[in-house]
């Protein structure tokens, strides 16, 4: 193993009285790529929020090798600047920069280099500008808004200003979560290059493809203890996921093409347009049924969910719920014929983070109450159910709903809906962002409820989610349905080569 | 058990508001026993009245996410109709019907404005705002409007039994307010819309009526309030009612209703007016200059909010 670079030992941090690191440990060798997994709430930002400054330890100690005489001395991190300055660099989950501002303004800010009577002095920031944005193989004007920059390139910039502290370490949280799998690959060879130049990664990420793709090492946290280190080549995927959880996945089973019903239609779904230059797509959703709608982003599944939902009512076209044609213009239609919607972006159009979890699962069902004056009683009886049924952790009914983790937050949105008693729900992305443990319940919720009746139409981007859940697949491209799969049929290879436009329907 | 403590801690602040309004009290009375005099405590919830029937308004309009800045336009225009109607008729019902019905109306394009046209509620009100107040002017030709029917001056100057008639009117809103924010669908809708407005349309919520009607809810308790200042007054004044809608943004926002939407209680801003009420009568009553009492409302703002910031925090 090579040298060791920042090693932790003992730390612990605690949030109002909840420990959220107990005595934990980390070491970071030069040129290594270290995965940091765990479920959500495990502590793994945590950990690195204190490593780079963010954060301030409850205990513990931190030692970093000085980069003169080589030796490890210990070291308390008082602030994200001195973090820097001592090439400590976090590129984080929620993108920092200034949307106001252009490329080279962001990179250098706080530390613009200054001209006569301290102004700035523009060009020399462009050009140093330039020079980081090489690193990242990002070939833009320094002087470029950021605003218009797609989220790939966001996140370039961002590492292009970690790089530009001379990092010795650089911690990427959830980096691919919002990229598309090009910008993805272009992350990935930036991190190579950085590696090689002995630039020690950490990358804290819930997709296991990308942790055995990229990492060397991977260190497991849960709830809020360390776990283990292991090397990468050395371990395996159900190994990790029980470290991770402390237990082996159960997965709901899955019917097959056979045991669909296929005689009964719930949703019919004709002559749809999703994009002005597409050409209109037909599918049906039968009951009882898992259908998996699978493309790259910018196929036009979540357009073609805001469709069928009313949130963008189609022009031409036309929906039969149960065989009979329904006319959706917003939402309230669209769950007046028993649809449901669980969205992609569950923070900003799932779930009214400041308001209490108890509110969040009512807000649809309230609609459908026959009195206008609520009763506390049956409303609380609402509530609870759900709270049961999907197993949702938290404190009490009226605890923020922001304060929740990811899986949590997802369970309450998918409560909102099933307390509507929906025949039909599209679930986008249902476990973007959450943890294995909360996927996989619900996973084997979304079982329960096709058992229950309902149908259920599921966005994924996730090949192995795709796979593993759904009954049938629809695969689409470029606002086309380029493959309509059986589960028996739906191989790696031919929903990649639909998703790649290659067979058109 | 922990239900009941995190109820505790969310009416802690009205209780401190509540606090401060008796040690304020406590002090006047010390410095001027005139205070307490009975005559005064029914000025104060007299001269309160009016702004705290408004000031329920736009509680809902901030929780929203909004503002309404045109209520001191909408106090002096509706007033002025009022006042113009009885004038004409000398039908008390004809004229407070006029009157609500500007306020109907403003409220209502306020709403259309803002959510049909996308306006910001700020544009849109600051617009409204000045086009009223010039309106009231063209319509008076600068000149008060006075009526003789004494049944209209009732309106603000009456009593049952001792109670004025302008507070209870304002116990009614009150009412009307908490049981409409806490009790009812269309309440939970309010603080959904204002916590996140996306989020609410994809739950169904129909987003453009709900801030249609509480625009226009704001205009008819705004209207209300104009009468009562309207005909306390004695005549119709085309200058009536400046800088009314910041005494109710203040009170909202002392009485912890957060400007970014989807937080606050209607108890909470009418303890925030009966604070600013009893801050103002006690300053007049003792001498204090009116430019003295600007300062120790300004500085009241920023402790109460800055007070609940760091409450929030702990």
């Amino acid at each position: 193993m090579s040298e060791v670079v920042v090693k932790m030992e003992g730390i612990s941090k605690s949030f109002a009285g909840i420990k959220a690191l107990d005595h934990v440990q980390i070491e970071l060798c030069k040129g290594e790529v270290h995965a940091l997994m765990g479920e959500n709430g495990a502590g793994k930002s945590t950990l690195m929020k204190i490593m780079t400054g963010v954060y301030t330890k409850d205990e513990g100690f931190m030692y970093l090798r000085d980069e003169i005489n080589g030796e490890m001395r210990q070291i308390e991190i008082k602030s994200p600047l001195m973090a820097q300055k001592l090439g400590l660099s976090m590129v984080f989950q929620e993108l920092n920069l200034l949307e106001n501002m252009n490329i080279g303004e962001n990179i250098f800010i706080g530390r613009e280099p200054v001209g006569t009577a301290t102004m700035i002095d523009k060009k020399v920031l462009n050009e140093k500008a330039k020079k980081e944005l090489e690193k990242v193989k990002l070939d833009i004007n320094p002087s470029t808004s950021v605003s218009s920059l797609s989220c790939g390139q966001k996140q370039c910039v961002e590492i292009a200003k970690a790089l530009s502290f001379d990092a010795r370490v650089v911690v990427f949280d959830e980096p691919t979560a919002s990229l598309s799998e090009t910008e993805s690959r272009t992350l990935f060879e930036i991190i190579r290059e950085l590696r090689n130049k002995g630039v020690c990664i950490v990358y804290i990420s819930h997709r296991m493809e990308e942790v055995f793709e990229l990492s060397d090492r991977i260190t497991v946290f849960r709830n809020g203890t360390y776990i283990d280190t292991v090397e990468t080549s050395k371990v395996s995927e159900a190994d990790l996921i029980k470290m991770m959880i402390g237990r082996d996945l159960e997965e709901g089973k899955k019917k097959g093409s056979a045991y669909i019903n296929k005689q009964k239609t719930v949703l019919s779904v004709r002559n749809v347009t999703i994009f002005p230059n597409s050409s209109p797509i037909s599918f049906e959703l039968h009951e009882k049924e898992i259908l998996g709608f699978f493309g790259l982003v910018g196929a036009g599944r979540t357009e073609l969910s805001r469709a069928i939902f009313g949130i963008d009512p189609i022009g031409e076209g036309e929906i039969y719920i149960q065989g009979s044609k329904v006319h959706i213009n917003c939402p309230r239609d669209a769950m007046d014929v028993g649809i449901g919607l669980v969205p992609e972006d569950r923070k900003g159009l799932g779930l009214i983070l400041g308001m209490s979890i108890k509110d969040n699962m009512l807000l649809s069902k309230l609609g459908q109450l026959k009195s206008r004056i609520l009763n506390k009683k049956v409303l609380k009886e609402i509530t609870g159910t759900y709270i049961d049924d999907l197993g949702i952790v938290l404190r009490d009914e009226n605890q923020e709903v922001k304060e929740l983790s990811g899986g949590n937050q997802q369970k309450v949105v998918i409560a909102k809906w099933l307390a509507m008693t929906p025949d039909i729900l599209i679930l986008d992305e249902p476990t973007r962002g959450i943890d294995v443990g909360a996927k996989s319940e619900i996973y084997t919720l979304m079982r329960k409820l096709t058992e229950a009746g309902k149908s259920i139409i599921m966005i994924s981007s996730e090949m192995a989610e795709i796979q593993k859940v759904s009954d049938r697949v629809i695969v689409m491209h470029e606002g086309n349905i380029t493959g309509e799969l059986s589960i028996e049929e739906a191989t790696k290879n031919s929903i990649m080569q639909a998703a790649f436009g290659g067979i058109k329907a | 058990m922990r239900e009941k403590k995190k109820m505790d801690l969310g009416s802690l602040r009205e209780l401190l508001l509540i606090g401060v309004v008796i040690i304020l009290c406590i002090i006047w009375t010390i410095m001027n026993p005139q205070f307490i005099s009975m005559n005064n405590v029914t000025n104060i919830l007299r001269q309160g009245s009016y702004t705290a029937i408004a000031a329920v308004g736009m509680t809902m309009v901030i929780i929203i996410g909004e503002i309404d800045l045109s209520a001191g336009s909408l106090i002096c225009a509706s007033g002025l109709v009022g006042a113009m109607v009885c004038k004409s008729t000398n039908n008390v019902v004809l004229a407070v019907s006029a009157a609500l019905l500007v306020g109907v109306v403003v409220g209502g394009s306020n709403g259309v404005l803002c959510a049909v046209g996308k306006l910001p509620g700020f544009i849109a009100t600051l617009a409204s705002m000045t086009v009223l107040r010039g309106l009231a002017y063209i319509i008076t030709g600068g000149n008060s409007v006075v009526w003789t029917n004494e049944a209209f001056t009732k309106i603000g100057t009456g009593y049952v039994g001792i109670v004025p008639i302008p507070v209870i009117i304002m116990l009614v809103v009150i009412i009307f307010g908490v049981f409409l924010t806490s009790k009812l669908r269309f309440g939970r809708y309010i603080y959904a819309v204002g916590g996140n407005m996306e989020a609410s349309r994809w739950s169904g919520i129909a987003v453009v009526k709900v801030k249609i009607i509480v625009y226009m809810i704001m205009g008819v308790l705004t209207s209300i309030a104009g009468l009562i200042v309207v005909t306390r007054l004695g005549s119709g004044q085309p200058s009536a009612g400046q800088n009314f809608e910041m005494d109710c943004i203040t009170a909202a926002v002392v009485g912890g209703t957060s400007m970014s939407g989807g937080r606050g209680k209607i108890i909470g801003t009418v303890v925030g007016v009966l604070l600013l009420t009893v801050l103002t009568n006690g300053m007049t009553l003792v001498g204090i200059n009116t430019y003295w009492q600007q300062v120790f409302k300004g500085i009241i703002i920023v402790v109460s909010v800055l007070a609940d910031t760091h409450t929030k925090k702990n």
